[in-house]
């Protein structure tokens, strides 16, 4: 294997291992920011166990979360150091950012969360709390950020580097020069200018402006989505061990009030999810069309075209073994998707006459014109596969997602009908127990839907790294071997797995050993006794 | 003074944070084998456990600068390093983990396998910096793209060797004093007779790594003659710290002692630091294809962006890293809460 798709395979690895542990802490951290705030107001100490007990889960999730995270900032320069390159004046930026405002203040707040217990005041302590949640969203903020600039960068030129010297003259950076009689000049390329591999040494992107970088046409609807994949996923898990716990009846006060918390914060999280899926879509077919195109297998540009549901994709080869064309069955409701896609739902005709390219006409021929001048209507038509995605692995994995966050839809809603009925907690009824297994198990759905749709976005983009500018291929190191990058692969799996056994052993252990009994404050630090209400203030339970 | 020379400033200042605190808790990991006794261990591991993860994100903001102001290093020194920084992140990663997990189980073998994951962790990554900084100095083989063109046994040259001995050595003094002052009792007396050990060690290593470079790398020794001034006092004031140390922990004054191995890193950063500048990347055998600050920085637009946002969010984070320190002051107790 080469080191193109080593280096893709080592990436998309490690990120994805990476990414199961922010999830869980982003939204367990929101959660334990509402616990505290209930535990505030209310001084009920089944709040306090619930704080205790949560945090040493997310402890948990944040270690291997952090642990796993330094990876990704090095990868960009270990293994797509030409990427790194070309990119680094505009991309470089929100990494750093992110180290400094978001990491130095989760990580440093952390300490007085985790082992501050004993050391602060209550109201210190829920301040801890709120900073390690506020760090944790930006750094959400930052990655989408830079990875959004990478899908639909914004804010910028291609510029050639210059040598210039003393008497204005502009001398190629490969020219010998004496040290210190020249200065360095970005020099403006022409708008159409298209970034060719053999010329990569000395071009690059350079950032006009910093704000419509960070609000590129696709952060905000990317940041909503991810952020709110993230509450899921965090939701879920209390969901999950709470109900576990109502199963086999332990903590039972403890469980329903988590349950509770987490089911609300779920509840919200779908249905926002939604709302922000269909914003999200929308802004792929404005702005990534082809990405569209791929997801739901659309083959040609029609009007009132439909959804499908599920279904299978697959290539249509020639003898050589090019891609020809797609060929798609799914079930699928007409006339669906050119609706979502035009946002206008209260006036259906209207919206089923918009037309939805297909990819027999993506992407479109000046396009590949541009990149080919030479091409023939023949050759363009041939030419045209190659700057489509793996269409039918986007399809599946996009119909996952959908298909997850219908589920979460479902649940979350029957779970509040359940518990507004009253319903939720008798579990002598057989049907009531066997909703709370679908509870335990449900930890899973969001943790699949985020990574179904992580790898939905990003092969979507492929052929390019950045989209449209500069191709996967032409971004990596050229320093780096195949045998480098197999070698680090086969370390990253050994660990990583060794690693996921653990976390998931020790998570167990930790669900086994179960927070302190509900009603007991033993755990309450002398100086925080003070604070506990005697009498009982009004609950959630009741 | 040019953004390009205030981003080679700030970028060695964060470096120098990382080398102070992340210095300490890797060194840490460096003594945790030799100390037996499981409670004992624990007591290391809680004396650095409110602030080890914090003290990485030194090293990841560092990078992130590195990235944002001069991507060109950064994408030079990392392909060019590639193998080095794929075992030093496993070094991390298995530390950081070993750190979380070890205490959560009582089994034997668990413990064991997690303090050698630790331990062995620790030192191998204060040694791969070591390295990579040795190479960084001795120069490395660039094109005229500014790509590495060497190969992973070409990094492995004595010299370089030799500063990752000598900065595993400074990291294991670093933390050795930091323990002292986190701890008391009969641990504290263990500690306090191997600082004999540790000082004169790193001490030895710092005077033959200095002759070393003098006498090897003739690029240094020019630059020597250009600024012999700077050098010459930065030189000498390394030389008093460091001698301050033990004068310091004879006194019983941990802190100070603390403090002057701090300052002591910090004077061999701005040691080296004036010996590169302008270069960042040093070309050897071919010194025309070097990095600089010029040839590998950013535009002046993202420098000055990047500037205003460091000038705001460095002192918030100097501030609030303080109060956590100062929240998690005095000698190590075992709790709840506790790995």
């Amino acid at each position: 294997m080469d080191v193109e798709i080593l280096s893709r395979i080592q990436f998309a690895f490690t990120i994805a291992f990476h990414y199961i542990y922010p999830a869980f802490s982003i939204g367990l951290g929101l959660f334990l920011v509402i616990v505290q705030l209930f535990w505030l107001k209310t001084r009920r100490p089944v709040y306090h166990n619930m704080a205790r007990f949560w945090t040493r889960i997310f402890g948990l999730t944040f270690a291997i979360g952090v642990a796993s995270g330094i990876v990704m900032e090095f990868e960009f320069g270990t293994n797509w150091a030409t990427y790194s390159r070309f990119v680094g004046d505009v991309f470089g930026s929100p990494l750093a950012i992110e180290g400094l405002y978001a990491f130095f203040l989760e990580s440093g707040f952390l300490a007085v969360l985790l082992f501050g217990w004993d050391k602060v005041g209550p109201y210190t302590h829920f301040f801890a709390t709120l900073m390690v949640c506020l760090g944790s969203h930006f750094s959400a903020v930052w990655i989408v950020v830079a990875n959004s600039w990478m899908q639909t960068p914004a804010g910028y030129y291609l510029a050639e580097k210059v040598k210039v010297t003393a008497d204005g003259i502009q001398h190629p950076m490969t020219a010998a020069l004496a040290e210190g009689t020249f200065t360095i000049k970005e020099v403006p390329l022409p708008s159409d200018y298209i970034v060719q591999a053999d010329q990569l040494d000395n071009v690059r992107a350079v950032i006009t402006d910093f704000w419509a970088m960070v609000f590129n046409p696709s952060s905000v609807d990317r940041l909503t989505h991810v952020v709110l994949g993230c509450w899921l996923a965090g939701a879920f898990l209390v969901i999950s061990i709470s109900a576990f716990y109502l199963l086999r009846k332990r903590h039972t006060e403890f469980a329903k009030s988590s349950l509770k918390i987490a089911l609300t914060m779920g509840t919200v999280a779908a249905l926002l999810q939604l709302w922000s899926a269909d914003e999200t879509a929308r802004g792929v077919a404005d702005n990534q069309p082809i990405k569209l195109a791929a997801i739901e297998g659309l083959a040609e540009s029609q009007t009132e075209a439909p959804l499908g549901l599920f279904g299978i994709v697959t290539w249509e080869k020639d003898e050589e073994g090019n891609i020809t064309g797609i060929n798609e069955s799914s079930l699928k409701v007409p006339g669906l998707l050119s609706i979502l896609v035009s946002g206008e739902f209260m006036d259906m005709q209207k919206a089923s006459e918009v037309e939805v390219k297909g990819l027999y006409e993506l992407p479109s021929d000046e396009f590949i014109k541009s990149r080919h001048p030479d091409a023939t209507p023949e050759e363009i038509a041939k030419i045209r596969p190659d700057y489509w995605p793996e269409v039918p692995v986007v399809f599946q994995t996009y119909h996952i997602m959908i298909a997850c966050g219908m589920a979460l839809i479902g649940i979350t809603i029957l779970g509040c009908i359940l518990w507004k009925t009253g319903m939720l907690f008798k579990l002598e009824k057989k049907w009531v127990r066997g909703f709370m297994w679908i509870l335990v198990l449900s930890v899973f759905i969001p943790q699949i839907a985020n990574q179904a749709g992580w790898f939905t976005a990003e092969m979507g983009r492929q052929p390019w790294v950045v989209y449209e500018v500069l191709k996967t291929s032409e971004g990596l190191s050229k320093a780096v071997k195949a045998h480098q990058v197999l070698s680090s692969l086969i370390g990253f799996f050994l660990i990583y797995t060794l690693l996921f056994f653990v976390f998931l052993y020790t998570l167990d252990r930790k669900i086994k050993h179960g927070p302190k009994d509900d009603e007991s404050i033993e755990v309450l630090p002398e100086k925080w006794q003070k604070l506990v209400k005697v009498e009982h203030g009004p609950t959630l339970d009741k | 003074m040019d953004l390009n020379t205030i981003w080679f400033i700030l970028v060695g200042v964060l470096l120098t944070g990382y080398a102070m605190l992340d210095g300490f808790d890797l060194g840490v990991g460096g003594i945790h084998l030799f100390i037996k006794d499981d409670k004992e261990r624990r007591i290391l591991l809680n004396a650095i456990g409110p602030v080890w993860d914090g003290n990485e994100v030194w090293l990841v903001t560092g990078g992130g600068a590195l990235f944002a102001a001069f991507p060109e290093v950064y994408a030079t020194a990392f392909s060019g390093f590639y193998d080095a920084f794929m075992l030093l992140l496993f070094c991390l990663i298995f530390r950081a983990c070993a750190i979380e997990f070890r205490s959560k189980e009582p089994g034997r073998l668990w413990r064991r396998s997690w303090d050698w994951g630790f331990s062995v962790g620790s030192m191998l990554a204060a040694f791969l910096i070591g390295v990579a900084m040795g190479n960084v100095t001795w120069g490395i083989p660039l094109d005229e793209n500014h790509e590495f063109v060497g190969n992973f046994l070409g990094l492995l040259h004595p010299y370089a060797l030799f500063l990752g001995v000598t900065t595993l050595a400074l990291f294991m003094m670093h933390g050795n004093i930091y323990l002292i002052m986190k701890t008391e009792g009969a641990l504290q007396e263990k500690l306090k007779r191997w600082v004999k050990i540790t000082i004169p060690v790193y001490i030895g290593c710092f005077i033959i790594f200095n002759l070393w470079t003098i006498f090897a790398c003739p690029h240094i020794e020019s630059v020597m003659h250009k600024r012999p001034v700077e050098l010459g006092i930065v030189f000498v004031l390394a030389l008093l710290v460091v001698a301050n140390i033990p004068r310091e922990v004879h006194k019983g004054r941990y802190f100070l002692s603390f403090l002057s191995s701090c300052a002591g890193m910090g004077f061999l950063m701005l040691l080296f630091a004036l010996s590169v500048y302008p270069n960042m990347i040093f070309s050897n055998p071919n010194p025309a294809n070097s990095l600089n600050i010029y040839n590998g920085s950013s535009s002046e637009g993202t420098l000055e962006i990047m500037f205003w946002i460091a000038l705001i969010g460095v002192p918030i984070v100097i501030t609030y890293t303080s109060c956590v320190y100062y929240i998690f002051r005095g000698k190590v107790k075992l709790t709840e809460e506790s790995y």
